[in-house]
Order: structure tokens, then C-alpha cells, then sequence
């Protein structure tokens, strides 16, 4: 089913995304990837000021191609999330609703989806191209010296997704395997 | 015996690394329109739709397709009658690789250290590999590597007596351990045989191999099709959403190897499978 939902997410909106719903995004959405959210992790641990307010936001995990002059962004397609799958549970107890990115994750995100009432969605892996025209602004909100790794503030305008992981943990990845 | 500068080196790599970020090569462009074509998932045909617009805006409005523009990886086939003049053979290719990455405003994914991890701001060094042939021309082979599927590929060392079930449930394995990790549709590159290096490395080769084109080697062939007939009943398809486009080609390749071994190598590559090539 085609849905189109804005960022920051509401609970409405949250609670009626199913897996396998493709999803137009509009609004503010975060970047942040490997390095970025080590760092915010290791600043949480240290009871230090995120960058960012988790609060119903959505972080998509993304490291750009840098932009050509007149563009926001480069190519900006998703990452792997499991690789955020570390410190995802944290952050979504934090008050983190949505995250984009592609690939599965593991058990533990899964469950802190569920508890905290989340959503996982997957962009097209390797249509960096396609999705940067979806993006309309894009600044760097901080860690500017981790370069393609800093996070970025975006507006974003239709931006389509897959709901993979729904607030009730049902997945798409392990529905659709013969 | 040939003099060859190696400033045509740099020039060279600087315009192929670009290339090779931005248009699919026609072997791999006919393979994904073809299998647009053919797929009948709801949401993997959605997805195949929507790699085929990425292009199209890739190639107008020159962004590169993928954000990851990938590790160069590059291989030299050197003729034995080439003679290079005009400076350090490895100095030129890194500079055509930072000249590409810099001045064709692709991203630079190279840490200086695996664990220290200081980005180095221009994408070199490259992973390079030389051969040296008869002749006296110089093939250059730029192959950008994107880590979303180098993260999932695999190397198993097998016993002799696992015989190839064995490397048929290796392939089966990696590839359904990659799931919608490593953005299918992909092409996946086996090497079978060698020494423990020796696989991966064919591995990687046999991913720039055009994807059209079978091994010359008949049950390797066979092998090829029946491997991606199986990937493709997994149902995994485009993106990991469901579809009968899982893989869009296996290409493998095979050397002679110990009578106590039996290595598999399998390298998965996404369906922007970049592997540019030239002669100079």
C-alpha cells in the first residue's frame, strides 16, 4: 500500500505503517552513520549533550558523494544498518521512531522497535541518484570533521522507503524468503 | 621493447574511475533491463523500475549512481615488452585515483588505518594488482568496490571430499547470508581452487568479467547457470523485498590447486557491478 508520511513521525502514523508499505517521506530527517553514532553513543555514556534530540525523529543512515555546485547533496543512497545495530537500541530508548537504511538487523533492535513502538524502513540500495533529487536541503548540524560521516539535517520531499520492520516487529526480509 | 609514460597511467584511471562511477558498462546495463523486464514481484519490480530512473539521472545530471563510489581496485596486465618511463608506476595509478575522486566529486571512503580509521580525504591508496603478459600493451582494469557487498563475501576453505555440493552450499550460503545486505540484484564472482589468497582474488576477477559471457569451461558454465537459477528460487529478489531477481549473473572462475584442498572464494557485488576497461 502507498502512504505518505511526514518527519518528525506521529504515533498515528507509526502504529499504522505495515511491513511491505511503500512510503513517501516528507519533512526533516537526520543523517547519521558509523562514525557519527559511535561518537553520540560514547557521548551518551558520557552524559553529554547530543547533537540532536532523538524525539520522534527519523535517522537515516547515509554517508553522501559530495555536491556538485547548485545541488544539496551528492549521491545519497542507504548503508548497511546493521552496522548501526550497536548502538540503535539506545537511541530508539531515547525516543528515536524511524530509521532508513538497508539490510537486516538483529534481534536485539528488533525487540527495542517493538518496546518502544518504531520503525525500520529500507531505501533502494545503489539509487543514490534518484533519492538526491528527493532531498531539497541538506546541512551539516555536526561532527563536520568526520567529512561524508558528519551528521546532516535534511528537508526532504517524497522521499520513498519501504516499511521493513513494523511497530509490532513484523519483517518483510523474513516474509518474502521461499 | 614499448616506452610507455606513466602519466597516461594517471590520465587514464582519473577518467575511468569517473566513468565507471556514473554509467553502467553495456553488459551490465542489458543484463538489469532485461530482468526489469522479466520480474514480477510487486516490490521488486517497484525497485527495478527505480534502478533504471537512477540511472537515466545518473548518466543526465552526472551523480554517481551509488553514494558508495567504492575501493578502487585496479589490475595492470603488463606485457613483458612495456618499458614505463616518467615516474613510479604506483605513484601514477594512486594519482589518477585521487585526481578521479577528487575532481569528479565521488566520496572518499578510504581510512588510513583499519583501526585508527583517519579517512584520507582522497580516496587513495588503491588495491592494485599486477600481472605481467606477453606483449608490449598495458590493460588497465578500473573496478571500484562498494563495501555494502564486499562486507558479505566470503572465502571457504573446503575438504576435497565435500566436492562440489560443497561449493554449491558455500555460494548458496554467502548468498543468502547477504540477503538484502549486499543490494541485490547482484552478480556474485566464485573463485574455486588455488591457495587460500589465490580464490578471492579470482573471486574479484571473475566479477569484471562481462556478465554475459559463460566460463569457455563447460561444467563450469553449467555450474554458472544452475547456481543462479538456484539464487533466484530463494525469492530474496531486488532489494531484498521479494522477486525472482536475486543475482543477475555467477561468474566463476577456476585454477588447478592442492590434493589436500578445495577453496572457495565468493565475492558479491551489487547491481552496480563496475568494472571499466582499456587498453593503452
Amino acid at each position: 500500500m502507498d502512504r505518505y508520511i511526514q518527519a518528525p513521525l506521529s504515533k498515528a502514523d507509526i502504529e499504522s505503517l505495515h511491513a511491505g508499505d511503500y512510503v513517501y517521506i516528507t519533512g526533516t530527517i537526520f543523517v547519521a552513520r558509523d562514525a557519527a553514532h559511535k561518537r553520540m553513543f560514547e557521548a551518551v555514556q558520557k552524559k553529554e549533550v547530543l547533537p540532536m534530540d532523538m524525539k520522534d525523529q527519523i535517522i537515516y543512515y547515509m554517508g553522501p558523494s559530495p555536491a556538485r555546485e547548485g545541488r544539496p547533496i551528492g549521491s545519497a543512497g542507504p548503508t548497511t544498518a546493521s552496522r548501526m545495530d550497536k548502538y540503535t537500541p539506545k537511541f530508539l530508548d531515547m525516543g528515536l521512531k524511524g530509521m532508513i537504511g538497508k539490510g537486516k538487523r538483529n534481534p536485539e533492535v528488533v525487540e527495542a522497535i517493538i518496546r518502544n513502538k518504531a520503525v525500520y524502513f529500507a531505501a533502494v540500495g545503489g539509487a543514490g541518484a534518484l533519492l538526491s533529487k528527493k532531498i531539497l536541503k541538506s546541512e551539516v548540524i555536526a561532527y563536520d570533521d568526520l567529512g561524508a560521516e558528519a551528521i546532516r539535517k535534511l528537508e526532504v520531499e517524497y522521499f520513498p522507503a519501504v516499511v521493513v520492520i513494523d511497530s509490532e516487529g513484523n519483517n518483510l526480509y523474513e516474509n518474502v524468503l521461499k | 621493447m614499448r616506452e610507455v609514460c606513466v602519466d597516461i597511467l594517471t590520465d587514464q584511471i582519473k577518467e575511468m574511475c569517473i566513468e565507471a562511477n556514473h554509467f553502467l558498462t553495456d553488459d551490465m546495463d542489458e543484463i538489469l533491463k532485461e530482468a526489469t523486464e522479466k520480474e514480477d514481484g510487486l516490490l521488486g519490480k517497484q525497485i527495478l523500475d527505480s534502478l533504471q530512473e537512477n540511472l537515466e539521472i545518473a548518466g543526465e545530471d552526472m551523480i554517481p549512481i551509488c553514494q558508495d563510489t567504492g575501493m578502487a581496485v585496479i589490475f595492470l596486465e603488463v606485457g613483458q615488452d612495456v618499458h614505463f618511463i616518467g615516474g613510479n608506476v604506483e605513484d601514477a595509478i594512486n594519482e589518477g585515483v585521487r585526481r578521479g575522486y577528487v575532481d569528479g566529486y565521488l566520496r572518499k571512503s578510504v581510512v588510513k588505518d583499519p583501526l585508527i580509521r583517519e579517512n584520507t580525504r582522497d580516496n587513495t591508496p588503491a588495491i592494485i594488482h599486477y600481472t605481467i603478459v606477453p606483449g608490449d600493451k598495458v590493460k588497465i582494469t578500473v573496478a571500484p568496490k562498494g563495501f555494502g557487498s564486499e562486507n558479505m563475501s566470503r572465502v571457504f576453505m573446503l575438504k576435497p571430499a565435500d566436492g562440489i555440493e560443497g561449493v554449491k552450499n558455500a555460494i548458496l550460503t554467502a548468498v543468502k547470508d547477504a540477503g538484502p545486505n549486499a543490494c541485490p540484484p547482484m552478480v556474485v564472482g566464485v573463485g574455486i581452487g588455488g591457495t587460500f589468497e589465490k580464490c578471492a582474488l579470482m573471486a574479484k576477477q571473475a566479477l569484471t568479467r562481462n556478465v554475459k559471457q559463460h566460463s569457455n569451461i563447460p561444467y563450469v558454465a553449467e555450474l554458472e547457470e544452475e547456481m543462479l537459477r538456484k539464487i533466484n528460487e530463494t525469492g530474496i529478489g531486488p532489494g531484498g523485498l521479494g522477486g525472482r531477481t536475486t543475482a543477475l549473473a555467477v561468474n566463476i572462475n577456476t585454477y588447478p590447486t592442492h590434493i589436500a584442498g578445495l577453496p572457495v572464494a565468493v565475492n558479491i557485488c551489487c547491481h552496480v557491478n563496475r568494472h571499466v576497461c582499456r587498453e593503452v
